[in-house]
């Protein structure tokens, strides 16, 4: 009994740093940005029930922003999902460097952002190479960056970032599986496809469905690269929750800031849970 | 494994494999060329606007892979005579430092809690820092902001370095790998009467090297590239870092733009060619659950 007793308070000495930063930095401040979701006022508070909701829900910019961020998710994600699994299935057989190939498709994932977005604005500036071509053919140029395009624009340049992560978990996966099933599938007499459909897909669903929600997670978290491309107020259509909250920083609005937060949060946490749960429900099925 | 059978797959799908190649590296290697243009040819080359901001001659930009004459006079230009870079450049390596080195400490000491003791409420509070792992920074700089704004501490750079040591991924990290290392040479040590902290010092750490590495790649990519938090935490824009500099060199002072922009991945590309394993382990350790 009195080993045990000193197991617990190792251990908890040894978490203590971690905690204490964690409950400093993070929790007992995050506790305090909820109380501001229902209060109003600076000096004199007062407590203003879900109107702070209310207001946030009704405003256009963060309407907006929501319908971005939604539309970003709905689009990037499938997008990359689809992309890093073909160039993993590519990357996984045994032809002469592919070793070499690898790493050229990791290699943005350590590139700042910073440092070649530059491309994208020779590419797509007003004055930039593509409508350069489209002038000298006289077809009419477009200025990308502040029209519709800039969303497509801003997916391109997330996907360039953000697929080497991914190809690295599939990859993970397609090792994961066992060569004996392919061989007994192939003494069999399965075809190839039928040997992807039976065995790799199935066997991929889990690393599939973990890399689903990091990307979600990921798309939620573009801002780095929208700032970067177009600043803080860019076309209305790359405007992202994280440009609102960014934004509402600089006019130091806590109530308002605290209260997007909560509803992200809450959001996420949601998110996560339907999709943890759908998949210890439906995972097994799959596999079965 | 699929092994392709014919000459004609394998064509194919090297093909296939340089396309989406040479697609990604497009903006790598277009920087690397044109960083060694002199600072005229990129400003006709690409129509920039000059230094007062206003074009003179606006020309479309021409996508120029092999320069006119080489030449370093960027990289002359922005390591030499244009102390601004230098500023910036350190300004990042003093933000991403302390917390890579922070965050490893604090980490291996929170990952080997969680991964080897058991305490109350330990599974609660290690979910409740996946959760905040998750989150954008626009949200957790919310608290972050509250607690600075009422230390009196926003434009330090502390604000942001000291939520840096405490974001909760490392410890996420070496938890998993921690927990990966067999039970029994703390045992054995255990039996020969070490206690827990020359345990953690001479059995765990020792074993642990390649997941601290792979924290430290982890940490360091994502903090050199830092671009939300010194938006809202600095006030001085000679205090920025690099990536926000590089986000307006554009247009204060194009002629030496590529080279900053090398200059500025370097670091990170050496990084990546010495501990590419460490980042991939890294990486696919945050995807056990």
């Amino acid at each position: 009994m009195k080993i045990r007793h000193r197991e617990m308070v190792a251990g908890m000495i040894f978490a203590a740093p971690c905690i204490a930063g964690f409950a400093v930095f993070f929790a007992v401040p995050f506790i305090i940005s909820v109380f501001y979701c229902f209060t109003e006022g600076i000096s004199a508070i007062s407590f203003v029930g879900f109107d702070n909701f209310k207001g946030l829900l009704e405003s256009v910019s963060f309407r907006l922003a929501a319908m971005n961020t939604l539309k970003f998710n709905l689009i990037s994600v499938p997008f990359i999902l689809l992309l890093s699994l073909a160039i993993a299935l590519l990357l996984n057989s045994r032809l002469k460097y592919i070793s070499i190939f690898k790493s050229l498709f990791i290699l943005p994932l350590v590139i700042p952002v910073a440092s070649i977005v530059l491309v994208w604005q020779i590419l797509f500036g007003d004055y930039g190479a593509i409508n350069g071509i489209l002038n000298a053919f006289n077809i009419e140029t477009v200025d990308w960056l502040n029209s519709s395009w800039s969303f497509f624009i801003l997916v391109s340049l997330y996907v360039w970032k953000n697929c080497g992560y991914n190809i690295i978990l599939f990859i993970a996966g397609l090792n994961s599986i066992p060569l004996d099933y392919y061989e007994a599938a192939n003494i069999d007499g399965a075809g190839r496809l039928k040997r992807f459909l039976k065995i790799t897909v199935p066997y991929l669903i889990p690393t599939g469905f973990f890399v689903f929600i990091i990307s979600i997670i990921n798309s939620f978290k573009v801002f780095r690269e929208a700032y970067l491309l177009a600043g803080s107020y860019p076309h209305q259509d790359i405007y992202m929750l994280q440009h609102f909250m960014n934004n509402n920083f600089d006019n130091l609005n806590y109530q308002r800031l605290s209260t997007a937060a909560f509803l992200i949060v809450s959001l996420i946490v949601i998110l996560v849970f339907f999709l943890f749960s759908f998949e210890e429900r439906y995972g097994m099925n799959f596999r079965n | 494994m699929i092994v392709s059978r014919s000459k004609y797959k394998r064509v194919l799908q090297y093909i296939l494999l340089l396309m989406l190649a040479a697609m990604l590296l497009f903006p790598i290697v277009l920087i690397t060329a044109n960083s060694f243009m002199d600072e005229n040819e990129v400003i006709s080359t690409y129509g920039m606007s000059g230094s007062d901001g206003t074009a003179l001659d606006k020309d479309y930009a021409k996508i120029v892979f092999i320069p006119g004459k080489a030449s370093l006079m960027q990289y002359y230009y922005a390591l030499l005579r244009e102390p601004t870079f230098l500023v910036m450049f350190w300004n990042s390596v003093i933000l991403t430092a302390p917390i890579m080195l922070g965050q490893i400490l604090v980490s291996s000491f929170g990952g080997y809690a969680f991964a080897k003791y058991r305490f109350p409420l330990r599974d609660q509070i290690f979910f409740l820092f996946i959760i905040v792992m998750l989150m954008p920074y626009q949200v957790t700089l919310v608290p972050n902001y509250i607690l600075f704004n009422k230390m009196n501490m926003i434009g330090s750079y502390l604000a942001i370095i000291l939520p840096g040591v405490f974001t909760t991924f490392g410890v996420f990290l070496l938890r998993q790998f921690i927990q990966g290392i067999p039970d029994e040479y703390s045992q054995a040590a255990r039996v020969d009467g070490a206690g827990h902290l020359s345990i953690f010092f001479r059995v765990i750490m020792p074993q642990c090297k390649s997941g601290i590495a792979s924290l430290a790649i982890l940490s360091f990519v994502d903090n050199w590239n830092m671009v939300e938090q010194p938006l809202i935490f600095l006030r001085d824009s000679y205090k920025y870092p690099m990536s926000i500099f590089l986000s307006f060199i554009n247009t204060s002072n194009p002629g030496i733009a590529f080279a900053c922009g090398i200059l500025y991945m370097l670091p990170a590309v050496l990084i990546f060619l010495y501990g590419e394993e460490y980042l991939i382990k890294g990486i696919q350790l945050s995807g056990i659950k």
